[in-house]
């Protein structure tokens, strides 16, 4: 791997043991890619299609059953659990589709779990900047519940960026919005890669929101189909 | 760190009031433990505190002889004072206009200056004074005085004697209320006694020096010394240290069972936390997984979790003491009719401390279960909801923890009852009715999937459902209230078996009038009245005291000094009042041997029959030979025959019976045993005979009853107020259960709403549910009960269990009312609530 490589994988498979008659069931066959720091890529395919298991794979989230993912030069199949969460917490951040944000703590407690986990105090400043960033400065004690799907998925990326991650994972980041409110995102999202040089990684059913990436691969039944430029 | 405790605050917000909610299930099995904890300790430093005045002397000498001249030389040359008394039962007879009353008492013919220590409390004050000085008064027990309305000035007779009442006896230092209420007491100055003609030969009567020895004089070393040198004499001692330790002894069972009692509770509380725990801790999966993505450690989310649950034990602990402190202020009243002396109140902070520490330990250990699905809680939740479901690997913590909560309820149960038996025998129980709880409760769970009929109609379906759908509550309902109705259940089914006993030994047609210490010449004038009377004595039997000579030819002496004899001593000095007879009585079988009816006056040795269990105590076997003392006069015997005997039946029993035709000639008196039909009766013909022979005295099975009813509702109150504890700990863990149901059933609620369920088919579906639980409970809980009355009376009572159906009956109507209102008032406000408005909590 070459040193500007922020994720490598390589050969990955993901099987899952099943007592149907079928047997196990391989959701993901062989993928092997590699990402420099700073690019972005799209991962695309019909439902089933493996592509929720790569990014969670990727992110340490999952372990495969065989291959390797290397992030950050980290081997993730060298580490414990609490090693690779130690690792996400260095250098990861997330957005999910359903948002997961924590509905017991306000806005400004959630942007600011991630560094407190970390046991660092006075970032509060950077975390309201976060969360103006977003567009949402009038809200920061405001729980998930009060805000709307659009604002809490806003919530989500400034606490994605609040650990400065040098990978941003995005799951489906507009599946849960309106339309408006889906390219508002798309905006901010692109405008904080590049403005904090992020290598993106970005899980879609929308091929317009794919395009903007700089590589798109494609899989179906688990395999990788194409891998092109955006 | 830091990190930890302020997520665990922060989280906790939405959830406080629930979490305060659950820590109240501890609060009062903490409080029953810090309560009996703390007000133990204030009985201890009271026994302390008087140690003296338990006693009233320094060193008690009682026998059934009068004290011998030579002890009482001995007696003397130990210097200090000395106070004597002479006690016996009797006839009270009192005088009403409509005509004589009797009454059973104790009389204590008094002289000298006792009490030494603490304080002969009368009222007037000054009564004690006036007995002291002599002439014919006496101090009646406060009860007789308000039972036939007699006052200071009033006479009343004893024997031939008429007697000036002075006043009512209060507290006398050693005596315990509670044997009291059997026999009430009548003090009179010793020197009245020859007049009364009481305590003639064959009498019964207690002969008691109290001694007040000089302070250099140690009265344990005057004991040690008396008992090696009037080896024969069988006299009884008493001292302060041994009282304070039989007291003591006393004291730390009625504390370990009231613990246990406490400890249920808090049991049941602890399993109401693990289970709304696990409701909650499944609430908060995926916080943790996105806590576990954005790179917390399990340590760090578990810790969090831990956090709270140990707030929540916290707090369960300081308001669980609070009450417990509160609650130990209102013991002393419930205890008062059975504790022989004063109690001061006084906070012991270190039961504070261990009732506190009990709590928080289990409340901890039991929190732990459901916060172990923490650790393994993996991030992709975040992604996949999927991965919510928990995994079917064994974990090996949860089994560890497992095995450490049986080791802490088994290691606090043997603490408490300090024996091994008892502790595990308990730990067994509870785990017995844990598992039969649970059992039933899995396979109504799965009844309720596999046979629910299809044409039920809809409400009734869901009702039935909602027992074996995921979340369920089946197995957490079942426990708590089953436990709780298992317990309080027992209590009542032993009171009725206990009673039953009683009543029992008076059953239709037998004997519930005794008279005994009737003298030989009266046997037969007493014999005519009771014919004239229309009462004929239904049995009768002549007594002659003797003592043990010698067995298989060793002399008691030897056996008494002989440090490798086995035999209680009790059964070597003791005065047996046997009988001789010519078959066996209806209370008893031969079990081996043979009983000889009669023999000639020249026999050298005789046949004689002993019960089994005296002849377990003397080791004897069958041939065996023992030499009694009667009167004087020496007597061989053999053992011929083993007697099994009924003794909870009110007729004349006897240790040892021999044949006809040996005994008549040795002084002897009799018991007589009868039949009445009313108290009426019983009244007349007990006046009948006290006025004609004033020494025979009379128990009646009818007072015998009342009274045993009065102490053993002293004593059922105390446990009763401990079951509460047990009980309302079970409506709170229902409580608890119902609303955490609230949460989880909310969604399904709210959607049926949206469906067009009106209020009144939701609030059915619900009633169906809690009336299976609630009968279901209250049912498996009343078997538990009647199983555990079963062995109570069997193994503790040796008895027969009464299972009585009305208290059954109540008990299973009273659990499922209870849940049926808990649940239905819990839920009260669900279907009140635009869908929209529960659905936007919820989120």
């Amino acid at each position: 791997m070459s040193d500007d490589n922020m994720l490598k994988v390589e050969r990955l498979t993901k099987t899952y043991a099943s007592s149907a008659p079928t047997g196990a069931l391989t959701v993901l066959r062989e993928v092997s890619f590699e990402l420099p720091g700073g690019a972005s890529l799209a991962i695309v395919g019909p439902s089933g299609s493996g592509k929720t298991t790569l990014l969670g794979l990727c992110a340490g989230l999952d372990t495969p059953t065989s291959g390797q993912v290397v992030l950050a030069g980290e081997n993730l199949g060298r580490l414990s659990e609490d090693a690779r969460a130690r690792v996400r917490n260095a250098h990861v951040g997330f957005v999910f589709q359903n948002f997961q944000l924590i509905p017991t703590l306000t806005a400004l407690e959630n942007v600011l779990v991630p560094v407190e986990l970390r046991g660092e105090g006075g970032r509060e400043g950077e975390a309201r900047e976060l969360l103006s960033r977003v567009g949402l400065g009038e809200r920061f004690d405001h729980y998930p519940v009060q805000l709307s799907g659009g604002e809490q998925q806003r919530v989500a990326l400034a606490r994605a960026f609040m650990n400065r991650p040098k990978v941003l994972f995005c799951d489906e980041p507009t599946g849960n919005l309106d339309g408006d409110t889906a390219v508002a995102m798309t905006e901010l999202v692109f405008g904080l890669n590049r403005e904090r040089s992020t290598t993106l990684v970005l899980v879609t059913h929308d091929l317009e929101l794919a395009k903007r990436c700089q590589r798109i691969i494609r899989l179906k039944s688990g395999a990788v189909i194409s891998d092109s430029q955006g | 760190m830091n990190f930890i405790f302020k997520l665990a605050w922060r989280d906790s917000r939405a959830s406080r009031r629930r979490l305060v909610l659950f820590s109240l299930s501890v609060v009062l099995g903490i409080a029953a433990l810090v309560a009996i904890g703390s007000f133990s300790a204030n009985l201890r430093a009271a026994i302390d505190d008087q140690a003296k005045s338990l006693l009233g002397a320094d060193l008690v000498i009682t026998s059934r002889q009068p004290i011998l001249s030579e002890v009482q030389a001995h007696l003397d040359a130990l210097g200090g004072e000395q106070a004597r008394e002479a006690a016996f039962s009797s006839m009270l007879v009192i005088p009403t206009p409509e005509g004589d009353r009797t009454r059973l008492v104790q009389v204590r013919a008094v002289e000298g200056r006792f009490p030494f220590y603490g304080e002969f409390l009368a009222r007037p004050a000054e009564a004690p004074g006036q007995l002291a000085a002599g002439g014919a008064v006496v101090l009646l027990e406060e009860t007789l005085l308000s039972q036939f309305g007699l006052k200071s000035g009033d006479h009343v007779r004893l024997g031939k004697v008429t007697f000036t009442v002075l006043g009512a006896v209060l507290k006398v230092p050693g005596d315990s209320t509670a044997i009291t209420q059997l026999a009430p007491r009548a003090f009179i100055p010793l020197a009245q006694l020859p007049a009364t003609e009481l305590a003639g030969p064959g009498s019964l009567v207690r002969h008691r020096i109290a001694l007040k020895l000089p302070p250099e004089i140690d009265p344990l070393a005057v004991e040690r010394e008396m008992r090696m040198k009037f080896v024969t004499e069988r006299m009884a001692y008493d001292t302060v240290e041994e009282r304070k330790r039989d007291l003591g002894r006393a004291l730390e069972n009625v504390y370990a069972f009231l613990s246990l009692v406490g400890f249920v509770a808090l049991f049941l509380g602890a399993i109401g936390v693990a289970s709304a725990m696990h409701v909650y801790i499944r609430q908060k999966i995926s916080t943790v997984a996105v806590l576990r993505c954005l790179g917390a450690s399990a340590r760090q989310s578990f810790s969090v979790y831990l956090v709270q649950g140990l707030g929540l034990g916290l707090l369960g602990a300081t308001l669980g003491a609070l009450l417990g402190i509160a609650v130990q202020l209102a013991l002393p009243q419930a205890m008062a009719g059975v504790l022989p002396f004063d109690v001061d109140f006084f906070i012991s902070w270190p039961a504070v401390a261990r009732g506190m520490g009990a709590g928080l330990v289990i409340c901890l250990l039991f929190t732990l279960l459901p916060l172990l699905t923490v650790r393994r809680v993996s991030p992709l939740v975040a992604l996949r909801s999927a991965f919510a479901e928990p995994s079917d690997r064994p974990d090996p913590w949860r089994i560890a923890l497992g095995g450490v909560i049986v080791m802490a309820i088994a290691g606090f149960a043997v603490e408490q009852t300090r024996s091994l038996t008892l502790g595990l025998g308990f730990t067994g129980a509870l785990a017995v009715g844990f598992a039969v709880l649970t059992g039933v409760a899995r396979v109504v769970a799965w009844a309720a999937r596999r046979w629910l009929p299809r044409n039920l109609p809809y409400v009734v379906r869901q009702g039935v459902a909602n027992l074996h759908r995921p979340n369920n509550r089946t197995v957490l309902l079942l426990v708590a209230l089953g436990l709780g109705t298992f317990l309080i259940t027992t209590l009542y089914l032993t009171r009725t078996t206990l009673l039953v006993q009683i009543q029992g030994t008076g059953g239709e047609g037998r004997p519930n009038l005794l008279f005994f210490d009737i003298q030989d010449d009266q046997i037969r004038p007493l014999n005519a009245l009771l014919e004239r009377e229309g009462n004929p004595a239904m049995q009768q039997a002549p007594i002659v005291t003797m003592r043990v000579r010698s067995l298989k030819g060793q002399p008691v002496e030897e056996l008494l000094k002989d440090p490798a004899n086995r035999i209680p001593g009790w059964t070597l000095r003791r005065e047996y009042r046997s009988t001789y007879r010519d078959g066996l009585t209806e209370t008893e079988t031969l079990l081996s041997g043979e009983l000889v009816p009669r023999v000639s006056p020249e026999t050298g040795v005789i046949p004689i029959t002993i019960e089994e269990g005296l002849v377990q105590d003397l080791q004897l076997a069958l041939g065996d030979e023992v030499e009694f003392d009667v009167q004087g006069v020496p007597l061989r015997t053999r053992l011929a025959g083993v007697r099994k005997v009924d003794w909870q039946r009110l007729q004349p029993n006897f240790f040892i019976v021999f044949p006809e035709g040996v005994l008549e000639e040795a002084p002897q008196f009799f018991v007589s045993a009868l039949r009445i039909t009313t108290p009426a009766d019983s009244a007349r013909l007990q006046q009948a005979v006290v006025r004609d022979f004033p020494n025979v005295s009379a128990i009646d099975l009818t007072l015998l009853l009342e009274t045993f009813d009065t102490i053993f509702s002293k004593v059922a109150l105390v446990v009763q107020f401990m079951a509460f504890f047990t009980a309302a700990t079970g409506i709170i863990v229902l409580v608890g259960a119902v609303l955490m149901g609230r949460f989880q059933r909310i969604r399904e609620t709210v959607l049926l709403r949206t469906l067009g369920a009106t209020r009144r088919q939701l609030v059915q579906i619900q009633l169906v549910e809690y009336a299976i639980l609630g009968v279901l409970a209250a049912f498996v809980g009343c078997l538990l009960a009647v199983a555990g009355n079963l062995m109570l009376a069997k193994f503790v009572f040796k008895t027969t269990a009464t299972a009585d159906p009305l208290t059954l009956g109540i008990a299973v109507l009273t659990v499922s009312a209870i849940t049926l209102l808990t649940g239905l008032l819990s839920n009260r406000g669900i279907a009140d609530h635009p869908p929209l408005e529960v659905l936007r909590q919820e989120t």
